[in-house]
């Protein structure tokens, strides 16, 4: 497999404020790949470390083989990036914008592309008009298209979906998990843990500038592992004292049990019915990524 | 090269685009110059044999609006990027230092030499002068707004709001150009002013560029034509220098 994207012991400082802490990890080529975290985590630094927005004052980052500091024009010829921050040239239109864009990138006669960018971004009708008069999800489809004009193997977006309307987020989804099937790298960041669960399929989890997590999404939320977690009401509503070792939490007339194995679902429910309760209500708990972000960030296992 | 080509364009259009400002409203202020301080000083001042006041002006006036005008391209290009923050379209790209300046450089030369163009056109009328050597009126045109042009991407990399940049404007480049010989000749000037003259490197741009209209200068137009490439190699190598460690534009 080809490294897409290979951060190797990053450190960066901000005067006392240590942004990033020895961040190492590796993103393979076709990997979905998301970079979560709370508020000042780093990602976006580490981001602006990987486009040569930001020089780290240690550790090395190469984006498919290619040193972002020593071999900068072939990283950079690599990598789209879809900045955090919404910018835009007031001067110019859509069009113009993009054709800009792909003249940076040394790319001449790109027009087939654009065009296809801008329908699929729904962009089409106001290519032509000028930035200033777009609406904010607008300009952010335009930055999206902005990293896209040269064709980048690795494409990284940073909250691409903040402030933009439900339709954006869905297209925008499409067009991306097309092009990562079609081959293309992709490194999200997002606040919205449920894209990312949809959309990913390997996780890094930062926190304070450092790497707290970095497993498959499967791993992370625990499939694949014989461990599960259920609920139960019961009627009357008194847990049978033999299971209490199993107890997480109790809300109501509910109970939540921790199960080691799915195995020893059988034995518990005998248990129950021996203590001469009935089963009410009954519900495998499926972790979600925000519980395993949640209690991760807490230190935690979910 | 394309990437240097495109982002030329872009800085050309950019000025285009708000030619009533950038080209049309320098153009106007020369002539209010020229229109005010021929009248006031025409029987005063005594400039070069056998050449009157007007002519003598006129040579003098376009230079400075050019190179005003290539600083405040580069200049005023790079600050509204920087504070609005879309300068980062220009720092994704595999552009070279080299490829950035040039066409920051080279676009504001252009500018420099358009709004040079039209002062010409509006001022010539009112008592044309003569172009000796317009090889030499041009190259100093051109090495004048290209200092100019580096002195402004400079400015405009190290300013971090539009206050600091008007600061530079009005404490180094105004008083530099305004000092430098656009409205009198210095030879008439006491002996300490005359020295002090020599020491500002816009004069020798403007005599240079004066020679070539008249062959008569205050300085040896070669001394010009040294000091304004010298002047230009420095601060080349300066602002080239500044973009390779990505000075206050890479975190
Ligand atoms: N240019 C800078 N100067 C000083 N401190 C900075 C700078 N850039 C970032 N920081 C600090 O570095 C830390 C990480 O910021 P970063 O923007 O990378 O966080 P983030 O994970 O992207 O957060 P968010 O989810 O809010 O976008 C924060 O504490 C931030 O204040
Ligand atoms: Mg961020």
């Amino acid at each position: 497999m080809t490294i897409a994207l290979d951060i190797q012991a990053v450190s960066k400082r901000f005067g006392a404020l240590t942004a990033l802490d020895q961040v190492s990890l590796s993103v393979e080529a076709g990997e979905f790949f998301a970079l979560l975290g709370p508020n000042g985590a780093g990602k976006t630094t580490l981001i602006s470390c990987m486009a040569g927005l930001s020089r780290p004052d240690s550790g090395h980052i190469r984006v498919m083989g290619h040193d972002v500091q020593h071999d900068y024009r072939a990283a950079r010829r690599a990598l789209g990036v879809v900045p955090q921050e919404l910018v835009f040239d007031p001067f110019f239109t859509v069009r113009e914008s993009l054709v800009f864009q792909s003249g940076y990138f040394g790319l001449k006669h790109n027009d087939n592309w654009i065009d296809e960018i801008l329908h699929k971004l729904g962009l089409t009708s106001k290519a032509n008009a000028n930035m200033r008069a777009l609406s904010g999800g607008m300009k952010r489809r335009v930055m999206v298209a902005q990293a896209l004009v040269h064709r980048p193997p690795v494409i990284v977006l940073d909250e691409p979906t903040a402030g933009v309307d439900v339709e954006l987020r869905q297209s925008l989804w499409v067009f991306i998990q097309e092009l990562n099937r079609a081959g293309h790298t992709i490194v999200l960041t997002t606040h919205y843990l449920e894209e990312a669960e949809t959309l990913c399929n390997r996780i890094a989890m930062l926190k304070a500038g450092r790497v707290i997590a970095l497993e498959d999404k499967a791993t992370l939320l625990g499939q694949g592992s014989a461990r599960r977690d259920i609920m139960l009401r019961l009627d009357p509503p008194g847990l049978p004292p033999a299971l209490e070792p199993l107890l997480l939490r109790r809300e109501g007339s509910k109970v939540w049990l921790r199960l080691a194995d799915i195995d020893q679902l059988g034995g518990v429910l005998a248990q129950v019915q021996a203590a001469g309760a009935r089963v009410r209500d009954f519900e495998v708990v499926e972790l979600d990524l925000e519980q395993v972000f949640v209690a991760r960030m807490q230190g935690k296992e979910a | 090269m394309s990437g240097f080509y495109t982002l030329f364009y872009k800085e050309i259009l950019r000025f285009w685009r708000v030619a009533f400002q950038t080209v049309a409203a320098p153009v106007l202020t020369a002539l209010l110059y020229l229109m005010i301080f021929s009248h006031a000083l025409s029987r005063h001042v005594d400039v070069f044999p056998g050449v009157g006041y007007t002519a003598f002006l006129i040579p003098g006036l376009v230079m400075m609006s050019m190179l005003q005008n290539a600083f405040a391209n580069t200049s005023s290009s790079l600050i509204q990027s920087k504070i609005t923050g879309n300068i980062v379209f220009l720092l994704l790209p595999p552009l070279s230092h080299l490829e950035f300046f040039t066409a920051y450089v080279l676009a504001a030369v252009v500018r420099g030499l358009v709004v040079g163009v039209g002062v010409f056109a509006v001022t010539l009328w009112f008592d044309l002068p003569a172009l000796s050597h317009p090889l030499w009126a041009l190259a100093f045109a051109v090495l004048g707004c290209a200092v100019l042009a580096t002195l402004g991407l400079i400015a405009g990399i190290w300013a971090d709001k539009f206050d600091q940049l008007a600061a530079f404007q009005n404490f180094l480049i105004m008083p530099l150009t305004f000092l430098s010989g656009v409205f009198y000749s210095i030879h008439t000037l006491p002996p300490f002013w005359r020295g002090l003259s020599h020491a500002n490197p816009v004069f020798y741009m403007i005599d240079g560029f004066r020679y070539g209209f008249f062959g008569q200068s205050d300085a040896p137009p070669l001394l010009s034509l040294a000091v304004v490439s010298g002047g230009l190699l420095v601060l080349m190598a300066l602002a080239l220098r500044l973009l390779r460690a990505g000075y206050k534009l890479r975190h």
